[in-house]
């Protein structure tokens, strides 16, 4: 065993992630052990507090992906109890969490990403969602990507082709969240740049190029059903160009104040990069790209996730935490 | 924000140690079988992962309600059994199961008017395992098995990992249609296909909750018998009516016709896992074969844990207890639901068993709103996995079998708010500018089609705009006409595959 005492690996929670934190909280827990800490598995519920009171962790893994895990909440409840914790701080999250606000920070920062309107659901209705969408197309054209302003896993996700598939992704999308970015559809090739900070400043892994099997889109299914996913690690893309992804997903950890790792999600499209979304719990389930990434970096899991936890119980007490 | 300088972007380490090669992370991924492609992740299951949790009142699983039963007496009386008979108990057994249960198994069911021998009794492994046997020794891949429709999830899920074919056949609140029965067998015919059986919940159905009339009984069994179709009885809950004596199970009145499965998963417990087939001795003999190649034998310790239940505790008297305790259930669910519903929903009105059947307001999706009502911490089974082909939308099934009354009523107040927040969205993203694609048009064939000599209504028997009135024809109104036949009927009339069943989400 380590000399870092028992850690908690937050898992769970209650959005429609649960599932896939769950598993994610496994994998974490488990490479923990291989690298000797002592890991238990705790769930975001009303045994939590109580629990942490009655035996402090020395630090806590936040796996917990969705609302309550990657929009602050939690990560400010850690704060409160004064419990050191591996990644970034509750304001950083929410930032980073809400989709509309980080495409503002990364596009004033001078990174592309798509074009966009973000509209909460009481806009279709006191206005007209006819109307409104409209105004939506003509603005944007169209293929267009619908989904929640706040979420993860493709939940509420779809791509929309023609105008007449809109309402249903619409309400797919409001099915998961109250506001809805719709985005221009950008096609090309999928990437996430997972950015780990062991200590030396903000460093981009290997970018992981996905490519969901037959050509269909990177959803649910996709996402978490083995084999039906390709995955490159590194990503098929010329040196300038992933040295560019690289630095947009350094970026976007950097100018959105992210901590200890993050995902960034980008489309490389031609010559151009285009930033999607950053993550701040990335997935570490079996075909998560994050875990990818370490491997092809020549990382292991457990170790990382180790001085992860080292890091967090160093900077206890630091007036930022 | 952390101080540390900007690195140097692209930061990645040397390509030198990594693999360009394509990882799709499941080594076996080329072995699969066909029939395993539709195996794959599930939003729906993954919400079902929320669902578990205790914040949210489920009302997706038909799980006994364990508690009410004399869990010290059957702790002691297991010890007794292992101390007592563990060189057996614990050992390998027949592939037909332990004689003494078999006999014990047709004491339960001559309260159904069943007279059977224990020779003619094949344990299995719940009756679930019972209908995966059968299925594998009559059905060939594409192969067409009649079902109601809806018909219970674990069923079609057997089906369709045997890749059979699925025909509906549509129900009202009396059960099968009879009419609508040999509409089909004739359909088929005329097609150069027969099927290999009907699959049939008849008494408090799964998921609809209603249970098929005794004349309907009889034309049943005379319209499968004058087609040589053998019918498959499937009978959880034929036990725990709320009426007076149980139903007469159809297998009472053809022996030589019906194969029976019955379980004691709802009477005692489904963790002990023992359930049966009755059939004819040809069919017996293969099933016997197709379970010791499937399991080689069945737990000899839950065989022997419900044998000695039923011969040393007052089983009869529990199975009363069950039932007082889920009809006060279904009770409370009935109450709340009238009490709460928006307009436009409506409900049957079970007389036994763990489930009422909701028809939603039109245009509402209950696959697509499941989400949001995970989100108001209560959790249903939308329709669309009762139906083998993506029916069903429009409908949902609510258990209130295991949570406490006042839990119940909690459950019911928060799906009425979701409703009424669907309802709400779906006016806002209306056909007037923007014609939703996932629900059924008014002009499908799924609500078109009638079957004239069904002297009643469609399963839709309850709605909150008639206040518990009985709808009597499905012709009479407009609200009935949105209430009628969609979900309940096979629109093509057709073969069907299995998409949605094959991925089956595992609620009982």
């Amino acid at each position: 065993m380590s000399d870092l005492g028992h850690v908690l690996v937050l898992a769970g929670g209650l959005s429609a992630e649960r599932a896939v934190s769950l598993r994610s909280g496994d994998r974490i827990r488990d490479a923990l052990c291989d690298a000797g800490v002592e890991a238990v598995i705790a769930d975001a519920d009303a045994a939590l507090i109580p629990a942490i009171t009655a035996d402090p962790p020395a630090a806590v893994f936040p796996a917990i992906h969705g609302a309550c895990g990657e929009d602050g909440s939690i990560r400010e409840v850690l704060a409160l109890l004064d419990v050191p914790y591996v990644g970034s701080t509750a304001s950083a999250s929410r930032s980073a969490y809400d989709k509309p606000t980080a495409k503002a920070v990364l596009g004033a920062a001078g990174v592309c990403t798509p074009a966009s309107v973000t509209l909460p659901r009481e806009t279709f209705h006191d206005l007209g969602a006819g109307a409104v969408l409209e105004r939506v197309v003509a603005r944007l054209g169209l293929p267009l990507f619908i989904k929640p302003a706040r979420g993860g896993s493709a939940l509420g996700a779809t791509r929309v082709l023609t105008e007449a598939e809109l309402p249903n992704a619409m309400m797919g999308c409001f099915g998961y969240g109250d506001t809805a970015l719709v985005e221009q559809y950008v096609s090309g090739t999928e990437v996430a740049v997972s950015v780990l900070d062991l200590g030396d400043g903000p460093q981009a892994l290997p970018a992981v190029e996905i490519q969901p099997v037959g050509g269909g889109s990177y959803d649910y299914a996709a996402r978490y059903t083995a084999g039906q996913t390709e995955f490159y690690t590194p990503a098929r893309l010329p040196a300038d160009v992933a040295a560019q992804v690289a630095g947009v997903a350094v970026t976007a950890h950097r100018v959105l104040g992210l901590r200890d790792l993050s995902r960034t999600d980008l489309i490389v499209s031609g010559d151009d990069v285009f930033f999607l979304e950053v993550n701040v719990a990335p997935g570490m389930t079996e075909t998560s790209t994050l875990p990818m990434a370490l491997a092809a970096a020549g990382l292991d899991l457990g170790v990382t996730c180790r001085e992860l936890l080292l890091r967090a119980v160093a900077r206890a007490g630091l007036p930022w935490r | 924000m952390p101080s540390e300088q900007p690195p140097p972007v692209g930061s990645a380490p040397s390509p030198s140690r990594l693999s360009p090669r394509p990882a799709r992370v499941d080594p076996y991924l080329e072995r699969y079988a066909t029939r395993a492609r539709g195996m794959v992740a599930s939003e729906i299951r993954a919400l079902f992962a929320v669902a578990a949790r205790p914040e949210v009142v489920s009302l997706a699983g038909g799980m006994p309600y364990i508690p009410a039963l004399p869990l010290d007496a059957v702790g002691e009386m297991a010890a007794q059994l292992v101390a007592d008979r563990g060189a057996v108990a614990l050992q390998y057994g027949s592939g037909q199961g332990d004689p003494g249960l078999r006999e014990g198994i047709c004491d339960v069911m001559a309260l159904e008017g069943i007279r059977a021998h224990p020779d003619e009794i094949v344990v299995t492994v719940g009756s679930q395992q019972a209908l995966d046997l059968l299925t594998r020794i009559f059905v060939d891949p594409g192969d067409v098995v009649l079902a109601e429709g809806p018909s219970y999830v674990g069923a079609l899920g057997t089906f369709a990992s045997y890749e059979a074919s699925v025909v509906h056949v549509p129900m009202d609140d009396q059960g099968l249609i009879p009419a609508a029965l040999a509409e089909t067998i004739s359909r088929l015919a005329a097609g150069g296909r027969r099927p290999k059986f009907l699959y049939t919940c008849p008494s408090f159905h799964n998921p609809a909750g209603v249970t098929l009339g005794r004349p309907r009984r009889a034309a049943v069994l005379d319209l499968c018998q004058r087609a040589g179709l053998p019918v498959v009885e499937d009978n959880p809950y034929g036990l725990l009516g709320f009426g007076g004596e149980p139903e007469r199970a159809l297998r009472a009145d053809d022996p030589d016709g019906v194969i029976y499965l019955g379980t004691f998963s709802k009477t005692i417990a489904p963790g002990l896992r023992v359930g049966w087939a009755l059939a004819p001795p040809g069919v017996r003999d293969k099933l016997v074969l197709a379970a010791e190649s499937a399991v080689l034998c069945h737990s000899s310790l839950a065989q022997l844990m419900v044998r000695e239940y039923l011969a040393s505790q007052p089983w009869r008297e529990q199975v009363k207890v069950f039932r007082e305790l889920y009809r006060e259930r279904r009770d409370a669910m009935l109450d709340a639901l009238a009490a709460s519903m928006p307009e436009g929903c409506r409900w049957t009105t079970p007389g036994g068993g763990f489930y009422v059947w909701l028809g939603l307001p039109a245009g509402v999706d209950a696959k697509a709103m499941l989400p949001r009502a995970i989100a108001g911490r209560v959790a249903y089974v939308p329709g669309t996995g009762f139906y083998a082909g993506g029916q069903g939308g429009d409908h949902l099934r609510l258990s209130y079998c295991f949570p406490e009354p006042s839990r119940i009523r909690e459950g019911v107040r928060r799906l009425a708010d979701v409703i009424a927040a669907e309802v709400d969205l779906r006016s806002t993203f209306g056909p007037s500018r923007y014609r939703p694609t996932l629900t059924v048009p008014p002009s499908s064939p799924v609500s078109s089609i009638t079957y004239p000599t069904s002297s009643t209504s469609p399963i839709s028997v309850t709605s909150s705009i008639t206040s518990h009135t009985s709808l009597s024809s499905p012709t009479t109104s407009t609200s009935q006409e949105a209430a009628g036949p969609a979900g309940l009927v096979d629109p093509a009339g057709g073969v069907q595959n299995l998409p949605d069943a094959a991925a089956a989400d595992p609620v009982p």
